[in-house]
């Protein structure tokens, strides 16, 4: 992006890939135990932009973007989820990651006796679809760890195993940066980092951006990390739901009130409904 | 104090056991007085920790572990009742301990059949053919039954043990001069030559006082052995000791393994099973003074009909001592049997204690049965830590959805899970080249393993 107003978003040029979500429906837990947490979920991402989703505590941020990357713990009861027309919510976990999608998670997972070199190998192989040039993926490594700020030892450790809050954040996006997916999902990727550690992260998605059309979905309880990379639309996410989209300037309002009035109107609106559905249950 | 928060534990768990454990603090004096009765060296058999020499062995100008005194009157002759029902027999005489029928705690997860020939102790010259790699610093040489350190060793704890002691007839010791940093490790390959004969063995190591050492004895070949070990560490000794059994099928392997860590010496052991029919490893911890520090690690991989039983013991009887034990096993066939025993106990006056035991099994298929068994005491409120944790399962949903996400698919990323599961006990080792060559045992046998690509796929 050299200039404002030539950011796809703004220009309406094609610039990459669309991830496009429909009326998504989401349940956890079996049977009588299952819990609708997503209630129909719209939401349209293009390579280039990207779209700050922000809500409350438990609203559900975070079974919208284990849902698209298709933890198992999560079950689709309605709608759809495409990536450039394809069907993502058919295709495997490890498929959806080939095609593209990325999540950077709001808690990496330890992983005991695999090394942080062998791991990122073994993705980008697995994602590329053939095993990178020694001597470029090497220096491909150590140029973006040095930018995240992150010690060479890094590389032998296991994977999260004994990391700080913010080493698993820099190692997410270091993830990020040697996949280069075409539609990144960030969950909450600034939380528990210190202001260096929120600028280094945050610099490290905005090289991505600079350097290829992702499209970004950054997830957040906070309008903190909006000073560092700059969204294009802003959604308020209530309730398993968007209830208000915006530009940059919804995250002002947000700081400034808060999301008591959203969670209100929220709660008013499931009452209706609720009564509404008894009504024709009679 | 405080308290260690064991219930952090991710895995996909069939049984998860945590414990957040502390007791009740008893007033100091009290403390000390049960300390002075329970702990002086030198008490009989049935009372306090293994026990140590209550002399010096005058060996290689080294200073044995227990040859001093760490307060505490100096009791000798008459055993002390401690009360305790905790408390484990232990003899040197086979008969003190009844025939095992395999109703005893200590014996009711043992296929007894197989391990018949053993209990039966018939006295035998066979022995394993032994090669050795012996860096400067390092002396092997052995004494002849009834010698003044024999004596002083730990005692056995069950009959097969004793009757090893007794049979063995004196032993192999290597000695470990004090203050020696060996250069590499001292390697003992032992081969069993055929299953005909039972082999008897006793081994003592020797570690000088602030000596720096890695020990490896590594089994192989087809044998029934039944063999002791014992590895005193004096002041100060950093000793590393490995154990590998890849024995060929049709072995019965029994032993007994007792480490007794002097006052600042730290022990790092590492039990590798991956061969045989039959390993019953007991491996037993004491320490004869203040911040002695023991890291036990173990891993075993049960294939159909195998048996591998590890039981360990440590015994926390002075102050500000350490102890961490991790033990991770991998089951797969039908019959794969694995049994974990993890006692440790924290006496009254074992204050500033720290403590942790984690076993962990993962089944890699249905009828393989692991079992768990945890087991802390605690006589003293006045502890840094003590934790320990179990969990036997399946796959870590959570770690394959982590590395599918990054595009891996799902076979790959069980093979990695798996070969990490391995890979994290294995690098504790620090000999590369022997990492590398139990990585590739361990890698080849997983090949071995059609079910692995026809586990469902729980994260598609
Ligand atoms: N596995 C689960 N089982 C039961 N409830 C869950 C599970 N995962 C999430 N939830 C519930 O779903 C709701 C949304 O959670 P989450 O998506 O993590 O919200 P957010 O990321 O916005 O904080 C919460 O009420 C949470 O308790
Ligand atoms: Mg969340």
């Amino acid at each position: 992006m050299t200039s404002p107003t030539a950011t796809p978003a703004a220009t309406g040029l094609k610039a990459g890939s669309v991830l496009e979500i429909r009326d998504l429906h989401v349940t956890v837990g079996d049977g009588d135990d299952a819990k609708e947490i997503l209630r129909g979920v719209d939401l349209t991402v293009r390579g280039g932009e990207t779209h700050a989703i922000m809500g409350p505590n438990g609203s559900g941020k975070s079974t919208l973007a284990y849902s698209i990357a298709g933890h198992p713990k999560y079950t689709i009861t309605g709608g759809t989820v495409t990536l450039d027309g394809e069907d993502v919510l058919a295709m495997t976990v490890d498929e959806r990651a080939r095609a593209g999608l990325f999540l950077a998670m709001q808690y990496p997972v330890e992983v005991p006796g695999v090394s942080v070199s062998n791991f990122l190998r073994t993705a980008a192989t697995a994602v590329t679809g053939e095993a990178p040039k020694l001597r470029t993926w090497v220096k491909d490594v150590r140029t973006e760890m040095a930018a995240l700020e992150m010690d060479s030892a890094f590389a032998e450790r296991n994977v999260n195993e004994g990391f700080s809050g913010g080493e698993k954040k820099r190692h997410e996006i270091l993830q990020m940066r040697l996949l280069k997916p075409k539609m990144a999902i960030l969950d909450e990727t600034d939380s528990g980092l210190d202001v260096d550690a929120l600028r280094i992260v945050s610099e490290g998605v905005n090289r991505a951006k600079a350097d290829s059309p992702v499209g970004v979905l950054l997830i957040t309880h906070y309008t903190r990390i909006l000073r560092y990379i700059k969204p294009d639309f802003v959604h308020v996410f209530v309730a398993g739901r968007v209830v208000e989209e915006g530009g940059p300037e919804l995250a002002q309002k947000l700081e400034d009130e808060g999301y008591a009035a959203y969670v209100k109107d929220s709660a008013e609106q499931a009452a209706t409904e609720k009564t509404a559905l008894e009504a024709t249950q009679q | 104090m405080s308290s260690n928060d064991t219930s952090n534990d991710t895995s996909n768990t069939a049984e998860l056991d945590t414990a957040d454990l502390s007791t009740a603090e008893l007033a100091h004096e009290e403390k000390a007085a049960l300390a002075a009765e329970l702990f002086a060296p030198g008490v009989g058999a049935q009372a306090g920790p293994p026990t140590t020499p209550a002399t010096a062995t005058g060996s290689a100008g080294d200073t044995p572990p227990g040859a001093h005194s760490h307060g505490g009157p100096v009791l000798t002759g008459q055993p002390v009742p401690t009360g305790s029902p905790a408390e484990r027999f232990t003899s040197t005489d086979p008969d003190a301990f009844p025939k095992p029928t395999g109703r005893e705690e200590e014996w009711r997860f043992t296929p007894l059949r197989r391990a018949r020939q053993l209990l039966d102790g018939a006295p035998s010259d066979a022995r394993l053919q032994v090669e050795s790699d012996l860096p400067e610093g390092a002396v092997l040489t052995s004494v002849e039954a009834g010698d003044p350190l024999l004596k002083g060793l730990p005692e056995p704890v069950d009959r097969l043990a004793a009757l090893t002691r007794q049979r063995s007839n004196g032993a192999t010791v290597l000695r470990i001069a004090k203050e020696a940093v060996l250069d590499r490790p001292v390697t003992l390959r032992l081969s069993g030559t055929g299953a005909e004969d039972v082999v008897w063995g006793q081994l003592v190591v020797e570690v000088g006082a602030f000596a720096q050492a890695t020990v490896v004895l590594d089994h192989a070949g087809l044998a029934k052995y039944s063999g002791g070990a014992a590895f005193l560490l004096g002041d100060g000794a950093q000793l590393t000791v490995v154990s590998v059994q890849e024995w060929a099928p049709g072995t019965v392997h029994g032993g007994q393994y007792d480490s007794v860590v002097g006052r600042d010496a730290s022990l790092k052991q590492i039990v590798v099973t991956l061969g045989g029919d039959l390993v019953r490893l007991v491996s037993n911890v004491s320490y004869t003074g203040t911040g002695g520090q023991a890291d036990l690690y173990g891993l075993y991989f049960a294939d159909e009909t195998q048996h591998q039983e590890h039981r360990l013991w440590v015994d926390h009887a002075t102050p500000n001592c350490r102890s961490n034990v991790v033990y991770k096993g991998a089951l797969q066939g039908e019959q794969a049997h694995s049994v974990w025993i993890g006692d440790v106990r924290i006496r009254p006056a074992a204050t500033g204690t720290e403590t942790y035991e984690l076993n962990r099994n993962l089944v890699l298929t249905d009828g393989a049965r692991a079992d768990s068994v945890p087991n802390l005491e605690i006589e003293t409120g006045e502890i840094v830590s003590a934790g320990h944790a179990s969990a036997t399962g399946r796959f870590d949903d959570e770690q394959l959805f982590y590395l599918c996400s990054r595009g891996i698919d799902a076979e790959t990323a069980r093979r990695l899970v798996v070969r990490g599961f391995f890979a994290d006990v294995v690098q504790h080792i620090g000999i590369p080249e022997l990492q590398d060559r139990l990585m590739r045992t361990i890698e080849v046998r997983l090949g071995a393993l059609p079910e692995l690509d026809e586990q469902p796929v729980e994260v598609g």
